[in-house]
């Protein structure tokens, strides 16, 4: 079964102190698949990300990554993986050039092949230009790109991407989707995480959903998107009450003071459900159709257990 | 972007030959110290550090200040030692900063994720302190003999002053990098790398301690930082000796020992933090 995974981890748990981080965390990524981590600030993604990497030991439960234990085996795991964290990790001081093959000797490359090797990434990441200039003067996306080009420079079959995309504006996004979707087509797995469910939808095979420590949820982001409908609507009433009487005839919705946020399964549903609302005789003051977002598949899963259905 | 530059095939096929865990580590200093020693170049404080600071406090020694501290021998051949020890501080404060930064900005948890000896990164820092407070003593000694420094010591006594200063140097660049460790954040790093600075003014560096009052003196007289400026003036000129020479091996040697192993211990809480 281990051969079949890239990225195993069962009953992983961590606590500082009274905190408990990590309580239980089971995730798979089969070879060549990206698994998207999808959760919100502290929710425990960046301790799964740094445990699998060996930076940090459990405290209970196992992992693999390509097939060797990130405990007993830690030194074995470094061989295997490349890691992009969410801090701009390459040395400003030194040009993206310098970086690139100062790495590559710590990867202990020959010179001339971390000279080579470096050529070849910055080629590739667009970075040509720019290799003289020291990255400390790097745009944040020029800085992403350079950071992701450090960690492949052994052309690991494993990578870690930790929010490779916070804080970089849309068309650097873009040109870091890109970088990911090649690297996907070259049967590198990839372990993925994000605040945006849109980014998981677009690139991830499978995503598994973590809030408080745990998965609360996994599966394809077909079955994610499912699960919370395709479409949003949101409603703004005169008043709270005429919102809570409101939430009575559809399901599924949230309620926040007068707003009450609908699912929706597809327009059709979206025109029925608007329909509905306003046969009964409420008066929405305020109407937006949208995209359903990470915040509504959190408010939607953990709003299950008080009382709110699907 | 052609893929095929990512194949592992590719990366194999350039990759050196194993070698043992010995020479990798080895490597791995080497590059880190060349990478260190890099910054020197980049970076416009280090490099004032380096070079400006140690001729402007000559110069400030010698022609300021220097005609009104009386001392045995001329000022200037009694100041060089101590300028050498005050520059060695000033080399450090960007040491402490250095490491401060490694540790804040992810690099070190990046080196920890691949494979690398992590430590290197410490000993590639004090080793590039150590070579700039070479750099800025082979200053001061040139600088000084411009504006009459004369010293009278033989090939030993000078082999004896590069001991020293190297022990000295390397013990006190462990101690930056403790400081560099325990800092929150750069900017309490530049904060703790001033003790460095200001550590060799209650010194006999800059002045002798007869002048002093009896108790401040004799606790100067002792310290660690008046024991290495006296041991090198005496090696270096006509000043005597006294046990200035064994209080400063013993002193220093003590400090390398406490700090070496400090720092690894707060190397692996902070890098495992």
């Amino acid at each position: 079964m281990s051969s079949e995974y890239a990225i195993e981890a069962r009953g992983l748990a961590k606590s500082y102190g009274d905190v408990h981080a990590l309580r239980g965390v089971d995730l798979y990524a089969e070879r060549g698949s990206m698994l998207a981590l999808l959760g919100p600030n502290g929710a425990g993604k960046t301790t799964v990300i740094r445990i699998l990497t060996t930076l940090l030991i459990p405290d209970g439960g196992t992992a693999t990554v390509g097939g060797h234990d990130v405990v007993r085996a830690a030194a074995r795991v470094r061989e295997v993986i490349g890691l992009t964290g969410q801090e701009m990790s390459v040395d400003g001081l030194l040009t993206g050039r310098e970086n690139l093959v100062m790495m590559g000797r710590l990867f202990h490359l020959g010179k001339a092949a971390a000279r080579q090797r470096a050529d070849d990434l910055l080629e590739q990441f667009d970075l040509t230009e720019a290799a003289g200039r020291q990255a400390r003067w790097y745009s944040g996306g020029m800085r992403r790109r350079l950071d992701l080009a450090v960690s492949l420079i052994t052309a690991p079959p494993v990578i870690f991407l930790d929010e490779p995309t916070t804080g970089l504006d849309p068309r650097s996004r873009q040109g870091m989707w890109e970088v990911i979707r090649k690297l996907m087509a070259d049967g590198t797995t990839i372990l993925l995480t994000t605040q945006y469910l849109e980014e998981a939808d677009i690139l991830a095979d499978r995503v598994a959903l973590i809030d408080g420590g745990g998965v609360v949820a996994e599966g394809t982001p077909g079955d994610l998107k499912r699960r919370i409908g395709s479409e949003r609507i949101e409603f703004q009433f005169a008043t709270d009450d005429v919102a809570e009487k409101a939430q009575l005839l559809v399901g599924g919705a949230v309620l926040h003071g007068n707003g009450l946020s609908v699912p929706a399964a597809d327009p059709a549903e979206v025109r029925h459900l608007i329909n509905r609302v306003a046969d009964a005789g409420f008066d929405a003051t305020g109407l937006e159709i949208r995209r359903p977002t990470l915040d509504d598949v959190f408010l939607t899963m953990t709003g299950q257990t008080e009382g709110a259905t699907l | 972007m052609s893929t095929n530059v990512l194949t592992p095939e590719r990366v194999r096929a350039v990759a050196v030959a194993p070698r043992s865990a010995l020479a990798l580590a080895w490597s791995d200093c080497l590059v880190l110290t060349g990478r260190s020693l890099r910054h020197l170049t980049r970076n416009m404080d280090q490099l004032i550090q380096t070079f400006s600071l140690p001729i402007i406090l000559l110069l400030m020694f010698r022609y300021l200040l220097g005609g009104a501290i009386k001392t045995d021998q001329t000022y200037i051949n009694y100041v060089i030692s101590g300028l050498i020890v005050i520059s060695a501080g000033f080399n450090l404060t960007s040491t402490v900063i250095g490491v401060t930064n490694d540790m804040r900005n992810g690099i070190v948890e990046r080196f920890r994720s691949m494979p690398v000896l992590p430590p290197s990164v410490l000993v590639a820092h004090v080793a590039a302190a150590v070579l700039r407070t070479f750099v800025s003593a082979t200053v001061l000694i040139v600088a000084g003999f411009l504006v009459g420094f004369r010293p009278d010591a033989g090939p030993l006594e000078w082999l004896a002053v590069i001991g020293l200063l190297a022990l000295f140097a390397t013990a006190l660049c462990w101690v930056a990098v403790i400081l560099g460790l325990l800092a929150k954040s750069v900017e309490g790093g530049s904060g703790y790398g001033l003790i460095l600075v200001f550590l060799p003014y209650l010194s006999s560096a800059l002045v002798p301690t007869e002048t002093m009052p009896k108790v401040l003196g004799t606790i100067v007289r002792y310290q660690p930082v008046s024991a290495i400026a006296d041991a090198v003036r005496s090696l270096l000129t006509e000043a005597p000796a006294g046990n200035s020479i064994w209080l400063a091996l013993v002193w220093w040697a003590a400090i390398l020992l406490l700090a070496v192993p400090t720092a690894a211990r707060l190397f692996r809480r902070r890098a495992l933090g």
